[in-house]
């Protein structure tokens, strides 16, 4: 029995012909249909996000069931049979189970560390489940992969930092108010850069949100969008006393506002903390404000560090995140050995208590008739001395689970049971 | 027995320290939570202790340096725990809880009391100034360690390099709070012990106010706090400049505690307190 996963990614597929796979998909029941048409794939799954399209599944022809999804990939009609030479690629065991786990872990995504990964695994082993392509392994597999993906992030740092400069917006505003619900936002121009942190602000629960722009009509358009309230630019020193967050992008070329204004406004607000962003080039606000107290001036260049010290530390993180998903890899490929070792446990049992069954009636019809108790007692008899016997070699199965070569002990155990009967086992039948 | 109760006081300080040292470092809710539990049993035992010596001398054991440092260590950790009860202000403990030990230590290593406590010390409304006066001391302690919490964390915000702490200290709000319900709480207390210590001055000797050193450090800390309290609430004035305030004072009453104890004579010293056998 091997685990298989096999598919495209961000680093080996562009996007074009990620699309196209993306789009076999859509129709879950049909793929799945087809999945488990094949004989050689015992359970699948089968997910899709924006970066890769992957199938993982147990087989036990590995090689066959691997040409089966490539030819199921192919079947796309505007892919060309040599797409997919470069990018298609294959992992067995450890392999398919450690990318399994990285994925879910959102340690292979294009931003590493990003949280909507593992919802979308979430929810096409749902659709799985529904079509009933799992089974015991792939279950466990992909429980033990949500169980890495929260220890990943409950863990390490990996989403502590903003890695996109609206976000590391937010994040200052956290570390200067907590919480951001209620707090009043000033929006001075319009900018995508600067909906992008007001569309993120509002998820928040921001207060009140008003707009000042030069052009009236823009600005009524944008505070309509986000509920706010529209203001002209000279209402500006009056409106700087409401608001908490300030996120200036206008296009003026001289400043908009002054250290001593902003100084002035601070007396009149009772030092209520004032977190300025400047993300304009050239500066709407006066760099020297920042040294007011209770005053945070970030422009762009600032922004941007932040994004950078973002990504350094999720690199960082990220190679911790890497040490805690081998060792759970580890962990799940014992497991798997282990299931392995069932099967010939159970023949082992069978193949003793056919003995016992056959041995004991040959006995009882030589012996004549007997009391129930005595019957009794030699049922028990047969059925310890097999027991007993076999005890050692099971408990040799269950516990030298890591031998040098696993494959090889369960073959001898089973030759030396002759558990095999249809394959000739190595032993000579006569000399 | 009281030796038996304190060393295990110090052992759970200690382990607190160290739990919450881990979780500063690696962030992880347990330990937290651990370190909350393990302050909180050797607070329970440091009551037991300070219960047995209260009992043992007939008056709450507050006659030696020793075991004044122990009466405001379990002040602090009491206080302390009532906070982030209410305001879970996690990063604290990790000062609290060292500061505590120390102090416990210290208490331990510290001569015991040899002779016999002044009848001065005996009396209940003097039980009352010590009660006030070092609760007052532990919630204005809490609001100088904040202070310098929030200091570190402004400084980072401000010069826009995040290094180690950016990330562990909690925002610069919640830092600013905890200097405010610290200084609300504590400053009546401290208000309310300097009043009842200069009514029972009044009863035993006869005068309200002797300007002697630890009255005299002791009405400059609390005219900071009353001057920041008061700018804090008209003029709203906060942050840096209410941290800073919040320090400067701390570090007055930490001049009044120690130094006044030690190095500077007067009737509040503590070798006036005991009377050769």
């Amino acid at each position: 029995m091997n685990l298989l996963l096999c598919g495209v990614n961000h680093k080996t597929a562009p996007v074009a012909l990620r699309e196209k796979l993306a789009c076999l998909i859509p129709d879950v029941a049909h793929a799945y249909n087809h999945l488990k048409s094949w004989p050689e794939v015992s359970e699948s799954l089968l997910y899709t996000t924006c970066n890769r399209v992957e199938v993982m599944c147990v087989s036990e022809t590995p090689d066959e069931a691997a040409a089966r999804v490539r030819e199921f990939f192919a079947r796309h009609p505007e892919i060309a049979p040599g797409d997919l030479d470069e990018s298609f690629y294959v992992h067995r065991d450890r392999e398919a189970v450690q990318h399994f786990f990285r994925v879910a872990a959102s340690l292979d995504s294009m931003v590493v560390g990003e949280p909507q990964i593992l919802g979308q695994v979430k929810r096409a082993y749902r659709e799985a489940a529904a079509h009933h392509a799992t089974g015991p392994i792939l279950n466990r597999l992909v429980h033990k992969a949500f169980s890495v993906a929260k220890r990943v992030r409950g863990e390490t740092g990996i989403g502590d930092h903003a890695v996109s400069v609206s976000y590391a917006a937010i994040a200052m505003a956290k570390k200067i108010f907590g919480d951001l619900a209620g707090k009043n936002v000033l929006l001075l121009g319009a900018g995508e850069m600067a909906e992008l942190a007001l569309e993120h602000l509002k998820g928040q629960g921001a207060g009140k949100i008003t707009v000042a722009n030069r052009t009236l009509e823009r600005g009524v358009a944008l505070a309509r969008r986000f509920n706010g309230e529209a203001v002209s630019l000279e209402e500006l020193p009056e409106q700087l006393l409401f608001a908490d967050i300030l996120i200036s992008s206008t296009g003026a070329g001289d400043l908009l506002i002054t250290r001593d204004q902003v100084k002035g406004v601070m007396r009149r607000r009772k030092q209520r903390p004032l977190f300025l962003i400047d993300i304009a080039v050239p500066r709407d606000l006066d760099p020297n404000i920042n040294d007011l107290d209770n005053v945070y001036l970030y422009n762009i260049d600032d922004l941007n560090e932040v994004v950078q010290q973002g990504w350094q530390h999720r690199r960082h993180e990220a190679t911790k995140a890497e040490r805690l998903v081998a060792a759970e890899t580890l962990k799940f490929l014992l497991w798997l050995e282990t299931l392995e070792v069932y099967p010939t446990i159970i023949a082992l049992k069978d193949k003793a208590e056919a003995i016992c069954r056959a041995e004991l009636k040959k006995t009882l019809n030589q012996l004549g008739p007997l009391t129930e108790e005595q019957r009794q007692s030699l049922e028990v008899l047969t059925a310890s001395i097999t027991q007993k016997l076999l005890h050692d070699p099971i408990i040799f199965l269950k516990r030298n689970r890591r031998p040098r070569n696993p494959h090889q002990e369960l073959d001898l155990v089973r030759r030396l049971f002759h558990l095999d009967p249809d394959r000739n086992g190595g032993i000579p039948e006569k000399d | 027995m009281t030796d038996f109760f304190l060393y295990l006081t110090l052992i759970a300080y200690f382990g607190a320290t160290g739990l919450w040292l881990l979780y500063f470092l690696a962030q992880r809710e347990g330990y937290y939570r651990a370190g909350a539990w393990v302050m909180a049993g050797g607070l329970a035992c440091h009551t037991l202790a300070l219960i047995q010596q209260a009992w043992a001398a007939g008056a709450l054991p507050a006659a030696t340096f020793g075991e004044t440092l122990l009466l405001f260590a379990w002040a602090l950790v009491a206080a302390f725990l009532v906070l982030i009860w209410r305001y879970p202000i996690k990063i604290l403990g990790t000062l609290v809880a060292p500061l505590a030990a120390l102090m416990v230590s210290g208490s331990l290593i510290l001569p015991a009391r040899q002779g016999v406590v002044s009848p001065l010390l005996k009396g209940f409304w003097l039980t009352v100034h010590i009660c006030l006066t070092l609760t007052g001391y532990a919630a204005l302690a809490l609001a100088g360690l904040g202070g310098i919490l929030y200091l570190i964390q402004e400084r980072q915000i401000k010069s826009k390099r995040f290094g180690f702490f950016h990330r562990r200290l909690p925002s610069l709000s919640q830092l600013d709070n905890l200097n405010y319900w610290c200084l609300t709480t504590g400053f009546p207390l401290l208000t309310g012990g300097i009043i009842s210590g200069s009514l029972y001055a009044q009863h035993t000797l006869g005068r309200f106010w002797s300007w002697d050193p630890k009255e005299i450090l002791t009405l400059i800390a609390w005219l900071i706090y009353a001057v920041l309290l008061h700018e804090r609430l008209t003029v709203g004035w906060r942050g840096r400049r209410a941290a800073l305030m919040a320090i400067c004072g701390f570090l007055v009453l930490v001049c009044t505690f120690v130094g006044a104890n030690l190095w500077l004579t007067g009737y509040h010293s503590f070798a006036s307190f005991i009377q050769p056998p």
